[in-house]
């Protein structure tokens, strides 16, 4: 005799102390500090910070630790926290022209004002497993070279250099006082501003992101893009309080910065002069801020005239399937029971099947 | 778990009161779906999250809560958001609809009608009748001012041409008050009829997508169709195995690896109310 299936309460609670003790791993090895996946696992924190538009170190790597190191999930974590937190007020734009740079590269000049700087990169590792790494390191803390102090001096920005010169596209400087974009207030609509698109972006899956920027310069949408200048290090946060007459500092950040330069012939309107794509993104994130500089300037597309051929280029497919949240949550959402659409579907293909049967042989009788 | 501190229902009340004028809107233009400033909640998108923030932003100390999946109040998603809301707004819960002042639901109407009062909150996936039809939404906003509905009618034709009926069991779209078309969320098309003139408000809420929509109580819902080729629901050869409900959305349930199976009412209130009233009656 069929029963129906109950106890789905306790279904859930077995399930979440599974999950708890998979988290945890075998109870041998000491357990994860969040210190030690800030610390060590700093690239993986600033992806969450990102992608979970949240700047908290801490609170990034407590949720990389309950996502068991699965970022998207840290990632979705960190947004459900954020989501209930109340906005006391909005920044003033972050000027990286006064960045403590640590890292700064220009791929269009060989030597720039300020020079290159190349700090800690993967760039010119050689990709070959360094087993020393297996064994903590027997010297300890001490062996840990202090490296160079980042320069306090502000380095202009590559694109401020062109752009004096009038071959790169002015940055028109947006209306401070006018309110900005929130996509997590109101939903997006179409045709988007730069803004909430770029909000988007910073917040969009960097999968998702480094795959489109690739088909740009693969040919879907082309935009010829040359990597003016990543700069990464620290910049102030500055708020202007209401009944102030002056601005406060609450604090630095880390930030990647990505200005694309991208050559353009021109149109009818416009002479030929570079164009940009932006990329930033919290704490060091290269490869995501140079994927969203790419996908910035595709779909810049409809603003310089030029025509949307490729994926990138089309602002509705990149805007609506760029957050990591969202698509996870719907393309796993099919685990969900779906039995009564099922059935729904099984009723339909056995009654057409049943007449198509029927059809057969009253066809072949009359042939 | 810690979870201290949270704001009754979980949401905070500025994101509920965007959240009501948004209701209030979609109430007034009956089928029209609303753009709203979806938030993150603390489950995924697809498990209900639209309906969950409609529930949040309506609920109220006195409410009673009833959460269906399929139809029965004891799938794992339907007892894990009764069991979100019990936690954060501590209000009280039920299974029996008649008792529900709210009912959220994936995929079902319940078999028991709704009465003058209730509000049934739909958690829907894709909000757009026209969707798979034209995939921009630039282009469908542009269709429903219009009430450039051929596309929908053509596709249904086709169905007829190729398939000798209108091959489509759940998610049929319908049309609001003579005026927008809308997706009546994946229910089967069993249970649109109980759409039309329904008693109780309609609330449809679609978080990924940041879509909610309105049946007002009292409003017509018609199910698109031919003159020639009426609408028409399911139907079962069987009754229900556990209570013998010959008028019900029946689930197949495979009972056997030699392919045995029986069919059981979906709707799990519904169904164990006729099953007291008969043992009830055989008692006596």
């Amino acid at each position: 005799m069929y029963v129906s299936v109950k106890g789905g309460e306790k279904a859930i609670e077995a399930a979440h102390a599974l999950l708890a003790e998979e988290r945890r791993g075998d109870p041998a090895v000491p357990e994860l500090g969040l210190d030690q996946i800030a610390e060590q696992l700093s690239l993986g924190v600033a992806r969450v910070m990102s992608e979970g538009a949240l700047y908290d170190r801490e609170l990034a790597a407590l949720a990389i630790k309950q996502a068991r190191g699965d970022l998207v999930e840290a990632i979705f974590l960190l947004r459900a926290y954020r989501t209930t937190l109340p906005r006391l007020a909005t920044s003033l734009p972050v000027d990286t022209d006064r960045m403590a740079v640590r890292r700064r590269i220009s791929a269009t000049f060989k030597d720039i004002p300020g020079g290159q700087v190349l700090g800690p990169t993967f760039d010119y590792t050689h990709r070959l497993l360094d087993f020393d790494l297996a064994q903590p390191s027997a010297q300890g803390d001490a062996a840990r070279p202090s490296g160079e102090p980042a320069p306090a001096r502000p380095l202009p920005s590559v694109a401020r250099i062109l752009g004096e010169e009038g071959l790169l596209e002015r940055e028109v400087p947006g209306d401070d006082a006018a309110p900005v974009a929130d996509l997590t207030r109101a939903p997006l609509s179409f045709p988007a501003e730069r803004d909430a698109r770029l909000q988007a972006l910073a917040r969009g899956d960097e999968g998702f992101l480094l795959a489109l920027g690739y088909s740009t310069q693969r040919g879907y949408g082309r935009n010829h893009p040359f990597a003016g200048e990543i700069r990464m290090g620290d910049v102030t946060v500055e708020i202007q309080p209401d009944d102030l007459p002056f601005t406060v500092e609450i604090g630095d950040i880390e930030v990647t910065e990505c200005q694309m330069v991208n050559s353009f012939k021109g149109s009818k309107t416009k002479p030929a002069q570079f164009t940009r794509g932006y990329g930033l993104t919290f704490g060091h994130g290269e490869r995501k801020a140079m994927a969203m500089a790419l996908v910035d300037r595709a779909l810049r597309c409809r603003e310089l005239g030029e025509e949307a051929v490729g994926p990138a280029q089309d602002e509705e497919f990149v805007l609506y399937h760029c957050d990591s949240l969202e698509a996870s949550g719907f393309v796993q959402h099919l685990k969900l029971p779906h039995y009564v659409d099922f059935q729904s579907e099984l009723v339909m293909v056995r009654e057409m099947r049943k007449a198509a049967a029927e059809a057969a042989p009253k066809a072949e009788a009359a042939e | 778990m810690n979870t201290g501190g949270y704001n009754f229902a979980y949401l905070d009340e500025q994101t509920k009161r965007m959240l009501r004028r948004t209701i209030l809107k979609a109430v007034a233009i009956p089928g029209y779906q609303v753009p709203f400033g979806d938030r993150e909640m603390p489950m995924p998108h697809g498990w209900g999250t639209g309906g969950i923030q409609v529930t949040a932003a309506i609920i109220g100390p006195d409410d009673v809560l009833k959460v269906i999946d399929q139809g029965a109040d004891d799938t794992t998603n339907a007892v894990s958001i009764r069991k979100f809301f019990a936690k954060t707004a501590g209000v009280a819960t039920t299974t029996r609809t008649e008792d529900a002042t709210i009912v959220q639901t994936r995929h079902r109407i319940p078999e028991k009608p709704l009465h003058e009062g209730q509000i049934l909150v739909y958690q829907v996936p894709i909000p757009e009748p026209l969707r798979w039809l034209e995939p921009r939404e630039t282009e469908t906003r542009k269709m429903h001012a219009l009430s450039e509905y051929g596309i929908m009618h053509v596709r249904l034709y086709e169905d007829i041409a190729t398939h000798g009926r209108i091959a489509t069991s759940y998610d049929y779209p319908v049309q609001v008050n003579d005026r927008y078309m809308m997706r009546p969320s994946p229910i089967p098309k069993f249970d649109n009829p109980k759409m039309d003139m329904n008693p109780a408000l309609q609330l449809f809420g679609a978080g990924r997508e940041k879509r909610i929509y309105a049946v007002p109580p009292y409003t017509k819902v018609k199910s698109l169709d031919f003159d020639d080729y009426p609408f028409e629901v399911q139907s079962w050869d069987q009754s229900c195995a556990l209570c013998g409900a010959g008028d019900s959305f029946l689930d197949e349930i495979i009972t056997s690896d030699r392919g045995d199976r029986m069919f059981v009412c979906s709707d799990s209130d519904y169904c164990q109310d006729r099953q007291a009233a008969r043992s009830k009656e055989a008692a006596e």
